[in-house]
């Protein structure tokens, strides 16, 4: 069991008046919120061994990049990768899927097929629209339900040894529908496609385990599990990852440079171009730390607890619809009110000191396969408490008196 | 009226408001009351895309003046539509171009014409200008 109290007081933004109001923060699919060990460790590398890492023979270059390789060790054991040097460090997902993407342009040919869900988000969507542009390639995409659910009956018929690459999000952005991404990595397979797995929703409340799952490649983003925004990893297999060519050109990527040609340095360094966010890499370790002191268990608990209460309260209200009622699905409600704007809403409660996220959230494929323009997104994380979620409904009863 | 004067009026009915909410039901208010611009001006061309709404608006040359009608698909954007249209519809080309726009910050809406806001509102001022640069040189 979580010691609520003691959990929201590591988060200094917590105690935070917005309006006026106390912040009641259900933005977290969007960006978590940090812990003060977070915020302190950013604090102390520039404080105490500021330099640029494998570079210098001098002692703070030397304490920077330990504590940068001990960061990519932490995210390994995370993660389970069996080398630390299939762990990319990244600027966030949207960064390691166009990594990947811009990659795949040496390896696809025209008639070759790339398959993404209708559930992905824009940032996995477009690079693989370029990628198709580029190569002649074609974007085939697997088709949801009512419920918001990846139908796997449609994904089989779709996998063929056209295809080359299959691209999911573990868990939906919008709807929080929680993909059978083990099933879909075997399917993919067995037709010799790679397949990549869009962690970024799905890294706040478990701990994957690429070794297990098998995936390819495994995107997340740093600033959704309580770490520095700009900061991610890109995991791929050491096979896969040694077959793409380099997708930026830089210091630090290389062996050996001449002007008639240039080597290129060992994985992980090939892929790791210029001078990178050293501090939100080394940070980033620390709020991996964080959340498995909190327990993963104990996050799932509390999530889960605060997914049913919002559910029961919510649809109290009345002409209240929730979008994506997958069975499995995470700490997230997407929701609309019969006759009222989304933007209305969240301009109203927001008022009331409560952060949501309305509109089409990036998923613009999902809005218009419900026919509806957005909707309100509230997503929880461990810290947040049913009280809170009480004070979000009564605010959006007033809103919707207000508005009707 | 000349847009100055509308805007002073404007922020003279505000400051009566205590509150947010009083300024929001307001703004509520004249959403519903908005004029509804012609289906047939509803099109494609018309319309402005926010991320969060959507804005039509379409402009008329009537005499030497321009006459605007607009809609959105949220009531909150079509309240300060309202606000926007009865500042510069009915008004010469060349003073809509002059307009200053700083009553929006008296009346504490500045926040709904940020252009992270993306409701539209920004586009649609800059669509308002440009209706009246385009008929400005065309007289």
């Amino acid at each position: 069991m979580l010691d609520i109290n003691k959990i929201r007081a590591d988060f200094p933004i917590l105690s935070q008046k917005v309006n006026g109001k106390p912040l009641v923060y259900f933005d977290n699919g969007a960006t978590s919120q940090k812990p003060q060990v977070v915020i302190d460790a950013i604090s102390k590398y520039y404080q105490e061994i500021n330099a640029n890492i494998h570079r210098g023979v001098h002692t703070l270059s030397q304490l920077a990049t330990d504590a940068y390789e001990i960061s990519r060790g932490k995210l390994q054991n995370h993660i389970n990768a069996k080398f630390a040097h299939e762990v990319l460090f990244t600027s966030g997902t949207t960064h390691g899927i166009n990594l990947v993407a811009n990659g795949f342009a040496s390896i696809l040919k025209p008639g070759d097929e790339v398959l993404v869900s209708a559930l992905e988000h824009h940032s996995n969507i477009v690079p693989w629209q370029i990628l198709c542009e580029k190569t002649g390639a074609t974007l085939r995409v697997i088709p949801m339900n009512e419920d918001g659910e990846l139908i796997m009956s449609e994904y089989d018929k779709l996998l063929s040894d056209k295809t080359k690459i299959v691209t999911v999000n573990h868990i939906s952005n919008a709807l929080g529908t929680v993909n059978p991404i083990k099933y879909m990595i075997d399917k993919a397979h067995e037709v010799g496609a790679a397949i990549l797995i869009d962690g970024a929703q799905a890294v706040p409340h478990l701990k994957p385990d690429v070794q297990e799952l098998d995936c390819d490649f495994y995107a997340f983003s740093g600033h959704k599990m309580c770490g520095p925004t700009g900061t991610g990893i890109l995991y791929g297999k050491e096979a896969w990852l040694n077959k793409l060519p380099p997708y930026q050109g830089g210091g630090e990527m290389i062996k050996e440079v001449t002007f008639e040609k240039t080597t290129y340095a060992e994985l992980p360094h090939k892929f790791e171009a210029g001078t990178p966010n050293i501090a939100g890499g080394i940070v980033l370790g620390t709020a991996v730390d964080y959340m498995n002191e909190v327990g993963f268990e104990n996050i799932q608990q509390q999530e889960k607890e605060l997914l049913e209460h919002a559910t029961s309260r919510l649809l109290e209200i009345e002409g209240l619809k929730i979008f994506g009622t997958a069975k499995e699905k995470t700490s997230v409600v997407s929701f609309n009110i019969e006759g009222i704007h989304p933007y209305d809403i969240g301009t109203i409660i927001d008022k009331l000191g409560i952060a949501v996220r309305t509109g089409h959230h990036c998923t613009q494929p999902i809005m218009t396969f419900f026919c509806i323009p957005g909707t309100i997104r509230a997503s929880f994380a461990f810290y947040n408490t049913k009280e809170e979620i009480d004070v979000m409904v009564e605010a959006i009863k007033k809103a919707q008196l207000m508005l009707s | 009226m000349k847009i100055k004067d509308i805007q002073e009026e404007i922020v003279d009915e505000f400051s009566m408001f205590d509150d947010w909410m009083e300024r929001y039901e307001y703004i509520i208010e004249l959403g519903k009351k908005l004029p509804m611009i012609k289906e047939e001006f509803k099109t494609e061309n018309n319309l402005i895309k926010g991320c969060q709404s959507k804005v039509w608006l379409q402009g008329e040359q009537i005499d030497d003046k321009i006459v605007f009608t607009a809609d959105s698909d949220a009531i909150l954007t079509k309240g300060i539509i309202a606000i926007l249209i009865r500042t510069f519809s009915n008004q010469k080309a060349s003073d809509i171009l002059e307009a200053d726009m700083g009553f929006i910050d008296e009346i504490g809406l500045k926040e709904h014409l940020s252009p992270t806001r993306a409701n539209g509102l920004v586009s649609m001022i800059k669509n308002i200008k440009m209706y009246a640069l385009a008929f400005n040189t065309q007289n």
